[in-house]
């Protein structure tokens, strides 16, 4: 995907569009909590991807990862700029900052983590399943569910920055 | 949903410690049960204190568990999953444990950033609107053909309206409806039969361009499951416009078969295009979305295409005997009798149809008749989803002949 976007195929700009449009709008969503504002965070990035192909490494992690990354950056910098010319002391920005930085950090956590994480954490949350019936659900032991669920909370609690994060989680920072 | 660490409150968790100097109440409540619903926040100091007079005796009866067992218990617990004695226990072992009761906390905050699916739809028109502006900073260098954006655009809008299919979604009764030269003819099927139906068709296009067939017949790709068949069709999509963006000059003309008719190449991704649309539109109505049309330029080019397929439709159906004979034997490039054909809306335009040969040509000083009528119901007309005697279309002139026209566009229309 890297190579045909640097050499200029606009197929690939469609074909990653089609891919990462959802997750970008998503986590700009997340962070700016408005339809316009995540509409430009997605036209900013993919017209800074379509322009640098080249910054991307994949020895530093997914192509996932850095529209990820990316993202993050440009949604919470625009956050920072709308709240900078109303009210709000400049305490209170950073922590509404930081408080939607964790959220969209948490949103793609929950989307990256390893499927059987998910399906677990799907089912004591949204379903509202005891860990006994969600081991059942998924065909594991009741040791097995009670060990997704706290992996699966321990990954997403890697979602707060600083040094609330005591134990190092399972998988590197995901953003 | 939003929850909030230590919502509960200093002195409501006082009776909690069984043994013990009383702490400060650090340790979040767990969330409320399942009953509870988007009421917990009141709902959980009731469950909360209930379950504190029981803590004791359970704990007594039972035999403890272990620090080990306790620990793993701590996810499930943080998201009150557990059975009321392992909560009790628990909860018991946090006031004694630090370790614990750190992980406790720090699972709780997790749990509060978790919430239900949102399903923001992501608004199709922003694809274009994105692209362009992406082209508008670097040009491409291997740019999408003109006529291909019309199948890059509705492929992309139908996939966007799958996304977030559930089972019941897929499973929906979606009717499809064409004209076969006489009568209307209907069939039911699931979405997921529709998509691997679009797969199949646009694997004529696929052959023409030297890709290999997609990977099952109809049948067998639904029988893969529908994230199966979402994906080949997706993957055989974009290998279209991959290969049609690479092809030499000449690619453009080359002839695809399609149905009754043989395409150049520019025209059967059109073709596509709206097969793509018209399906995607059956889709929705089965399931009760929304569905826009085209962008006006690219309705435009798929009226177009109708228009320009239509002399040789009135002629199929003359050669079928569906249709009275010519009324002129009409030398090839000589001019014959016209019809004009305004399509108003967004997307339209004017045409002149030659109605007595494919080889004759067309001019407004040889109209005979004049029909008018709506882009989105000629296209309509063309699917099938409207009789032809039924479209709603202002005329004047040789009834016969708008009669010819307007049948010929119906039976373009295929499943």
């Amino acid at each position: 995907m890297q190579q045909r976007l640097a050499h200029g195929e606009a197929a690939a700009l469609g074909e990653l569009y089609d891919r990462f449009a959802s997750l970008v709008h998503t986590l700009a969503h997340r962070v700016l909590g408005d339809e316009a504002g995540a509409d430009r965070v997605t036209r900013e990035v993919f017209g800074h991807v379509w322009e640098h192909p080249g910054e991307f490494d994949p020895r530093e992690g997914s192509l996932r990862s850095w529209i990820a990354g990316l993202t993050h950056r440009q949604a919470v910098e625009r956050l920072r700029q709308s709240q900078s010319d109303g009210a709000a002391t400049p305490d209170e920005i950073e922590e509404k900052v930081r408080a939607a930085s964790a959220a969209a950090r948490a949103d793609y956590i929950v989307t990256s983590m390893p499927a059987p994480l998910r399906a677990a954490l799907d089912l004591a949350y949204l379903r509202r399943l005891d860990y006994r019936r969600a081991a059942a659900h998924l065909g594991v032991t009741e040791d097995e569910a009670r060990r997704r669920l706290r992996l699966g909370l321990q990954l997403l609690s890697t979602a707060h920055p600083g040094p609330r994060v005591v134990t190092p989680p399972a998988h590197g920072g995901a953003l | 949903m939003s929850e909030e660490f230590g919502r509960g409150g200093p002195g409501r968790q006082d009776g909690n410690g069984a043994s013990g100097p009383p702490r400060p109440p650090r340790i979040p409540l767990p969330r409320t049960a399942a009953e509870d619903g988007a009421r917990w926040p009141e709902a959980a100091p009731a469950s909360a204190s209930a379950s504190v007079p029981e803590t004791t005796p359970i704990a007594r009866e039972t035999a403890p568990m272990s620090h080990k067992v306790l620990k793993s218990l701590l996810g499930a617990w943080a998201l009150a999953a557990c059975s009321p004695e392992e909560t009790a226990a628990v909860e018991a072992h946090l006031t004694d444990c630090a370790t614990c009761a750190d992980e406790a906390v720090r699972l709780r905050e997790a749990v509060a950033l978790l919430h239900p699916e949102d399903n923001l739809d992501l608004d199709p028109r922003l694809r274009s609107r994105v692209l362009a502006s992406c082209l508008g900073r670097r040009p491409a260098r291997v740019p999408v053909p003109s006529w291909v954006a019309p199948y890059d655009a509705e492929t992309a809008r139908l996939d966007a309206l799958l996304r977030d299919f559930g089972e019941a979604e897929w499973q929906a009764p979606v009717r499809l409806q064409w004209f076969d030269g006489s009568r209307a003819v209907e069939r039911d099927m699931t979405v997921a039969a529709v998509i691997a139906h679009l797969t199949a068709a646009d694997g004529a296009v696929a052959t023409a361009l030297g890709l290999p067939e997609p990977a099952g017949g109809e049948g067998e790709a639904a029988a893969g499951g529908e994230g199966a068949v979402r994906t080949e069709w997706r993957r055989q999509g974009h290998a279209l416009i991959r290969s049609a963006s690479f092809a030499d000059g000449g690619a453009a003309e080359l002839p695809v078969p399609s149905g009754r008719f043989t395409l150049p190449l520019r025209d059967a991704f059109l073709d596509r295009a709206f097969g793509c649309w018209i399906h995607a539109e059956d889709i929705a109505d089965a399931v009760d979305y929304p569905y826009r049309p085209p962008s006006p330029g690219h309705l435009h080019d798929l009226v177009d295409l109708t228009a320009r397929m239509l002399p040789a439709a009135i002629a199929g159906r003359r050669r079928a005997g569906l249709a009275p004979p010519p009324r002129a034997l009409t030398a090839a490039g000589a001019p014959g009798r016209t019809l004009h054909l305004e399509v108003e809306g967004s997307g339209g335009g004017h045409w002149y149809v030659p109605l007595d040969s494919p080889a004759a040509t067309a001019a407004p000083e040889d109209e005979v008749a004049h029909v008018a009528l709506d882009a989105l119901e000629f296209c309509r007309l063309a699917a099938g989803h409207v009789h032809p005697e039924e479209a709603a279309a202002g005329h004047t002139g040789d009834r016969e002949a708008i009669l010819d026209a307007l049948y010929a566009t119906a039976s373009l229309s295929r499943m």
